[in-house]
């Protein structure tokens, strides 16, 4: 029998984003997603989306979709990851907002844990605005998930606040 | 046929039924592990209780598990079955906005409402369409809102 102990490895805070080193047109750091038919069934199991429109050909195909598509609140997850992973454990999302207007396909698996090549969705945002309001320090985001050819079929937008350095 | 049926219409605006929510730590890991987010504030109880929080939180988005099983969006299923009454057969998630309030941490208990809050048809290129808003709304054991979700379906 196998003890298992936690790994004791401290795990350190990201660096902190503040209000005020925050300006209009700043990028947010782009969050690259390659998306498998395997993490679409995980996705599947953990939101409990279990339309077969995202695991089985001849649905999809009845559907009018080629193959099986990404959940689009999977990719409204992988948004969510791309603004927390900006605003650090100090900021704090207020509003999370996304449209769905293409179809985007996940690879399939070649072995175990290996994809076959094809796309990688790359989440990125920009800053659109800066505010304060009822003492918060607002920031307003246009973001998207652009996939390998660059077309964005899932805009969004967020609200977050910040801390202050003050 | 796209049609908004008077079933559907006699829906809007009416919050159905509670339906309670466990948001067990697991299950958090289990929706980052399927995001590939490995955020410690996520799930590891040590880092996250020296954050503000004091323990560990939801992502934005996750509201956790029906205590009874089934379905997490409670509107949702009545709204899809009525869709599907009236012939639609497709049903396309158009897009969702999301509000939070206050943070979802884990062992939180949620209870969910949902309510169609719109139909409107629209004729497009592809012929007549149905959009339907779904609102949820999600409340927390003390009794605090937590989030508001508007999603968009699009049936034909």
């Amino acid at each position: 029998m196998t003890h298992h102990t936690e790994k004791k490895a401290e795990i350190k805070p990201k660096k902190q984003i503040y209000f005020e080193d925050v300006n209009v047109g700043d990028a947010v750091p782009t969050v690259s997603k390659v998306a498998t038919s395997r993490m679409l069934v995980q996705w599947a199991g953990a939101s409990g989306d279990f339309n077969p429109l995202h695991y089985e050909d001849d649905f999809a195909k009845a559907m009018w979709v080629n193959s099986p598509i990404i959940h689009g609140q999977l990719k409204r997850a992988w948004l969510g990851h791309l603004v927390t992973n900006w605003i650090g454990d100090e900021g704090t999302v207020k509003k999370l907002a996304c449209q769905f207007r293409g179809m985007d396909y996940p690879r399939k698996m070649k072995t175990m844990d290996e994809p076959h090549e094809g796309d990688t969705y790359q989440c990125k945002g920009v800053v659109k605005a800066k505010r304060q309001e009822n003492g918060e320090n607002l920031v307003d985001l246009e973001i998207w998930v652009e996939n390998g050819q660059g077309v964005k079929n899932t805009p969004g937008s967020a609200t977050v606040a910040l801390p202050s350095k003050k | 046929m796209a049609e908004i049926t008077p079933e559907m219409q006699a829906m809007i605006g009416v919050w159905s039924e509670p339906v309670v929510l466990e948001v067990e730590k697991g299950a958090i890991v289990r929706y980052c592990d399927a995001v590939h987010d490995d955020n410690p504030l996520y799930r590891n109880e040590e880092y996250a209780r020296n954050t503000r929080y004091g323990g560990i939180v939801s992502p934005p988005g996750f509201f956790g598990w029906p205590v009874g099983g089934g379905n997490i969006e409670a509107g949702m299923a009545r709204v899809v079955g009525a869709v599907a009454q009236a012939g639609m057969l497709r049903i396309l998630d158009g897009g969702i906005e999301l509000n939070f309030y206050v943070p979802v941490r884990a062992g939180d208990i949620l209870v969910t409402y949902g309510k169609l809050a719109e139909a409107r048809k629209k004729e497009t290129k592809q012929g007549g369409m149905v959009f339907l808003i779904i609102e949820q709304k999600y409340l927390n054991q003390n009794g605090a809102l937590v989030a508001l979700a508007r999603q968009t379906l699009i049936c034909s």
